[in-house]
């Protein structure tokens, strides 16, 4: 599926100071029974975002209003669990386009990166100073660059770079996917699927 | 240098090599189920493109299934409809459908190497993380999101950068009721959720090579919860022999060249990993966890641990304690439960039920508990039968439920309810994995009998006599 190119995103954050953030938290189960791509973003953190009787749970970050943006920054090993993409798919419907964090799970990630949604790793100083950063202002705007791999806080000017792969990179900033890349090589696949044994 | 197994099985599979990018890599085998799929096969028909390989692809029905009554029509109307898609999806693209009812249905990760699916030397991937179980064969095998599903149909390959790799060694031999999901879910505490994220893990050492593959599979499979894009084992005759003749695997003339190919499969002895660990057979005893993550275990006589004591957040930590209601420095033991589960792709095999039948023989279920024990195939269940252990378990008052996921992960009705404790064999504890408000905790199938029969956290060892188990 196609998404939006990605260059540079400004923007306030959302802090969620929590570590091993996972899957089964960002998108549970039982929300996993549609056949679409659709809505998912209201059901992003269901269950410490809402009651059972889905009224909000007012301290949870996602319902206080002095908290927006389409950063979501997240503690140690975001993303942990299940290779549910909806996780991802909840991220961006939700709004975010990018998540911060000082470590990431893998599939997560991939997943991310798959469908737009950029994550950023940074160390867990600098994770720490944003964190600071919005605590003391919610106000406070963030300058992600995908060309120049860098995360700004606008008001200091501190940044810190951070990693991702060329190719990834590439497909991020110009809106592509994997498929149409993979599409082109089926010459050489089917000439490579006749040479496995099994 | 391509010398460790890992390596050998990767570099197989690399149809194309993309500087600075990821490989573009090939897959054997495919598996789908119900609640990844139907996004990736809208994909290909918003697209208009067929599937590549159907002959590659094999779909069941798991995630979303009701354990009783699979012969009425399926109850909650948004699980009906994602089966139905599947269903439909498969039989349009010629995908091998075994649905509800099938005698081939079952959990993915079971009837994946019960069929001959699964394979040494193999790549084999499902939009589901505990696909790593398969590596219990040589294989490659990790679990994928959707976007890659619908790549693996339209192209039979994703697009991959190659993980480090890393060997975790057990040498020795295990204890008395020690099980190999007690060998997991101690490398799983000593390495956190974490430890071994953008690794792929080979297991070696005599632990491993005297286990069952059934308890290969258990081991491979918890793999995930330490951050690990897989595991693996090496094959070797215990692998050859459980795989020989099964549908799907090499017959024949087929056979005599994979295994020529498979015997190579291991790693050199001058092999390099890019993370070596060790660890001590003596050193595990049975475990269960106390936490929100399958990181958060201990031996069982142990108590629960102090947030001093852990690396980390303090305050994950004590978020994670409240949630379970339980207090720093708790013994572990003793602790009331009130549901049991004997199910899932960790813990839903033969082995499994004999183990659990083992501890409840000739006892009875205890009052305070509800136990739901789910065979992780219909062939499971079929062996349960022919062995006599459903009437073990009827005797002790317990019953079977029909085989799926069930409260591994809760989708469908088996919840567990807000609150309660339940004693899981499957493979996450999360807030609400078993169950919005569900309190989980994960052990092996002698810890989950010994709790269902006493109805309160037992060592299985108090209720077993001195004798080798499997
Ligand atoms: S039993 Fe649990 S972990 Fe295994 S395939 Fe089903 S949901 Fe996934």
């Amino acid at each position: 599926m196609a998404y939006d190119k990605f260059n540079i995103l400004k923007s306030t954050a959302v802090p969620l100071p929590i570590e091993n953030v996972d899957t089964d938290q960002i998108i549970p189960a039982r929300f996993l029974k549609a056949t679409e791509r659709k809505g998912f973003g209201d059901n992003l953190f269901r269950d410490w975002r809402y009651n059972p009787d889905n009224t909000p749970k007012e301290h949870f970050v996602l319902n206080n209003p002095i908290y927006s943006g389409k950063i979501l920054v997240g503690g140690k090993n975001f993303g942990s669990g299940s290779s549910r993409e909806h996780a991802a798919w909840a991220v961006y419907d939700y709004g975010f386009r990018c998540v911060v964090s000082s470590f990431f799970a893998d599939i997560f990630r991939n997943n991310c990166l798959n469908i737009g949604v950029l994550p950023v790793q940074i160390s867990p100083e600098f994770l720490d100073k944003i964190f600071k950063a919005i605590e003391a202002d919610s106000k406070t705007e963030f300058e992600v660059n995908l060309s120049e791999q860098t995360i700004t806080i606008l008001a200091t000017g501190e940044l810190e770079t951070f990693g991702i792969n060329e190719y990834k990179k590439g497909n991020l900033s110009n809106g592509f996917d994997d498929i149409d890349y993979l599409l082109n090589l089926k010459e050489d696949i089917q000439t490579f699927a006749e040479t496995r044994p099994f | 240098m391509s010398n460790t197994l890992f390596d050998k099985v990767w570099d197989a599979h690399v149809v194309k090599k993309i500087n600075n990018g990821p490989d573009v890599f090939f897959i054997d085998r495919h598996l789908v189920h119900e609640v990844t799929s139907p996004v990736a096969f809208l994909g290909l028909k918003n697209r208009s493109i067929p599937v590549l390989y159907p002959e590659r692809t094999f779909a069941t029905a798991d995630h979303n299934t009701p354990t009783i009554n699979q012969h009425l029509p399926v109850a909650d109307p948004l699980s009906a409809n994602q089966l139905e898609a599947l269903e439909k999806n498969a039989t349009e693209h010629g995908i091998p459908y075994w649905g509800l009812g099938h005698e081939k249905n079952g959990i993915v990760h079971v009837i994946g190497p019960e069929n001959g699916i699964t394979l040494p030397g193999a790549t084999i991937v499902c939009g589901d993380s505990h696909t790593s179980t398969h590596g219990a064969f040589g294989a490659i095998a990790f679990g994928i999101g959707t976007s890659e599903v619908e790549m693996v149909l339209a192209t039979q390959c994703i697009m991959q950068p190659k993980p480090k790799s890393m060997r975790i060694n057990i040498n020795g031999e295990l204890s008395f009721g020690v099980t190999p999901k007690d060998v997991a879910l101690y490398i799983i505490s000593k390495l956190t959720t974490s430890g071994a994220t953008g690794y792929f893990v080979e297991y070696a050492g005599e632990v491993f090579r005297n286990m069952s593959m059934e308890g290969r599979m258990t081991v491979c499979n918890l793999s995930i919860e330490m951050g690990a894009r897989g595991g693996m084992i090496a094959p070797d005759e215990k692998t050859f022999e459980y795989i020989k003749g099964r549908e799907f695997t090499p017959k024949g003339e087929a056979w005599n060249k994979a295994m020529d190919y498979w015997q190579t499969l291991y790693s050199e002895d001058n092999a390099e990993f890019d993370k070596e660990l060790t660890f001590d057979a003596a050193d595990i005893e049975p475990m269960i966890t106390y936490g929100t993550n399958p990181g958060m275990g201990t031996g069982i006589s142990n108590g629960i641990p102090t947030a001093e004591t852990m690396e980390g957040g303090v305050a994950t930590y004590r978020k994670s304690l409240a949630y379970m209601d339980f207090n720093e420095g708790d013994d572990i033991k003793g602790k009331p439960i009130d549901f049991v589960f004997l199910g899932s792709c960790t813990n839903g095999r033969i082995e499994d039920f004999r183990a659990f039948a083992s501890i409840v023989k000739g006892r009875k279920k205890a009052d305070n508990v509800t136990a739901w024990l789910v065979p992780g195939s219909h062939k499971v269940e079929d062996a349960i039968k022919e062995e006599g252990i459903l009437d073990i378990l009827h005797e002790a008052g317990f019953q079977l439920r029909e085989p799926g996921c069930s409260a591994c992960l809760a989708m469908n009705d088996d919840k567990i309810p807000a609150g309660k404790y339940a004693v899981s064999t499957s493979n996450r504890n999360f807030e609400g994995r078993q169950g919005p408000g569900a309190r989980t905790l994960l052990a092996s199938p002698l810890v989950a009998a010994a709790a269902a029969v006493t109805g309160k956290v037992t060592d299985p060892r108090e209720l077993m006599e001195e004798m080798v188990v499997g």
